[in-house]
């Protein structure tokens, strides 16, 4: 899908604006979808000495192309090192020694905490969603945390179905009252523009739209009413070697075979 | 001290109804093949216990095989849902699943304990989530050093663990690499195991970051090459990812996957 006017979708506006927030010389906890697409994007273009670290043990990964999983032979073949699970996150995630942890979320609230177990009550789940995973740790133990996830009512709500993940809580001081020792989400990027958190309240606020997007579009889009900084900026459009390199990564992905 | 069997003697010998069965490989070396064999047993009443039940938990769940889930992260690992899981916590069907969920950190940890003969595991985890309040198994300790609170949850003991790795020698010691996920602490943790390789061989050459499992330390061991499918051996196979793929309409209706289950796994 693409949007009108644009030669581009706004699913690659959103991975694109993804990886550009990733710096050289940093180290990544990457997950799967978006985060892995924005992370190997990023390693491309800008970032060649970013370190990719999947939960699967696979540190340093270098993939070729895009990988399906956390665990494709792609990844513990191009890595600098390969380890065990509990050593990731014993040894490497639990002691704050990672720049960046990449997160998803199906729900997320004006504090960036983020809910992946279910929609509706925990006991009688509407959607029973995959879980935790590695993100309640890597929420509470990288430096820092991007999120990246599509804008709309049903995952930008004012109250989360579960928490699963921390994000600044219930505000100022939250995390350093849970011991939480990273500083959690400081970006979140999604299809419609880029929010950050404010510095005093905790909350987050629209610092970026895409082109071609309305501030009334984002608070459409959100379950809370959205604060937006007074000097809200517009996002430059992907570049052709940034859409040429995500969309030769994307096609690479997968083969196909019997079932 | 192991012995080499066929797969079918090794479940029918080391797996039992009510048995709380861990069988692991993160997203590596998973071991399908003994799924499938437990299913065309018609074991029931298991806990299962895993990390990332995937594909193979899928199976076991939509068989009807599980009474209860241990595990972190439910879903099909670059695809989206597993929608066995989903229909059994949801509708309870084709019977009701319990849950006891954990994240990744906590489960790797909980192996750990299991294999290190402790009581429980203690990690910076789960602060301010909603997961200790409806999972049991997560508790909170003060370092009696620091007087920090810190998270701790129970050693995972299973009755069984299964896991594939590459190759075993003739006398059972068995070495698995690439990404070696927590399948040493899983069949360390456990009562009794069985480990799926791709071959035996005459000698074990050695092999960069392999693990090796020292026969006198396993159940059994059963050659099944292609064990992990579509799951992979490094070496030996790649990651089936059109098969995950595919894995989503096979599932996504009850028909469907019991279709699957009479040409698949019971033919």
């Amino acid at each position: 899908m693409t949007c009108d006017g644009l030669s581009y979708s706004t699913q690659e506006m959103m991975a694109v604006a993804a990886a550009r927030v990733l710096r050289d010389g940093t180290s990544c906890f990457v997950g799967i979808g978006l985060p892995s697409t924005a992370a190997n994007l990023a390693r491309r273009i800008h970032a060649p000495h970013l370190a990719l670290i999947y939960e699967s043990g696979a540190v340093g990964a270098r993939p070729e192309h895009l990988p399906l999983s956390i665990g494709d032979g792609v990844l513990a073949e191009t890595a600098e090192a390969v380890i065990s699970v509990p050593e990731v996150f014993n040894y490497w995630l639990q002691p704050g020694r990672i720049d960046i942890g990449f997160l998803g979320a199906a729900q997320i609230d004006r504090f960036a905490n983020i809910n992946t177990t279910v929609i509706g009550d925990y006991a009688e789940p509407k959607v029973r969603l995959p879980g935790a995973g590695g993100a309640p740790e890597i929420a509470a133990s990288c430096r820092e945390v991007f999120v990246v996830v599509s804008q709309n009512t049903r995952t930008f709500v004012e109250q989360l179905d579960f928490v699963t993940s921390v994000g600044h809580g219930t505000g100022p001081g939250a995390r350093a009252t849970l011991g939480l020792r990273g500083a959690g989400p400081t970006k979140v990027i999604t299809d419609l523009g880029v929010l950050c958190p404010d510095p005093d309240t905790g909350e987050l606020v629209l610092t970026e739209v895409h082109p071609g997007v309305d501030i009334d579009d984002v608070r459409a889009a959100t379950g809370w009413e959205v604060a937006v900084a007074a000097d809200l900026r517009t996002t430059p459009a992907p570049s052709d070697v940034e859409l040429g390199m995500l969309r030769q990564l994307e096609n690479a992905t997968g083969k196909p075979s019997d079932a | 001290m192991a012995e080499l069997v066929s797969l079918g003697e090794a479940v029918q010998e080391a797996v039992h109804d009510g048995d709380t069965v861990a069988l692991e490989g993160f997203t590596h070396l998973i071991p399908v093949a003994a799924g499938r064999e437990i299913i065309r047993r018609g074991l029931r009443d298991l806990t299962l216990v895993r990390m990332t039940p995937d594909i193979v938990y899928d199976q076991l769940i939509g068989a009807g095989c599980a009474r209860k889930l241990v595990f972190s992260w439910g879903g099909n690992p670059g695809v989206g849902s597993l929608h066995r899981f989903r229909d059994a916590v949801e509708n309870g069907w084709p019977v009701p699943l319990e849950l006891e969920e954990h994240s990744h950190a906590g489960m790797a940890n909980r192996y750990v304990a299991g294999a290190s003969g402790l009581p429980f595991a203690v990690l910076r985890g789960y602060a301010g989530t909603d997961l200790p309040s409806v999972t049991s198994t997560i508790k909170q300790v003060t370092c009696p050093f620091t007087g920090e609170q810190l998270a701790a949850v129970p050693a995972l003991n299973p009755d069984v663990a299964i896991v594939h790795a590459q190759r075993a020698d003739r006398s059972g010691n068995v070495q698995l690499w690439g990404l070696i996920g927590v399948q040493k602490e899983a069949v360390l943790a456990a009562s009794r195991s069985i480990v799926t390789v791709e071959e035996v061989v005459d000698e074990l050459t050695p092999m960069p970051g392999a693990v090796v499992l020292p026969g006198w330390a396993l159940g059994y061991v059963a050659e099944v090459p292609g064990g992990a499918h579509p799951s992979y051996a490094q070496g030996y196979s790649e990651r089936d990812n059109a098969h995950y793929q595919s894995w989503d309409a096979i599932s996504r209706d009850r028909e469907s996957f019991d279709a699957w289950l009479r040409q698949k796994v019971f033919a």
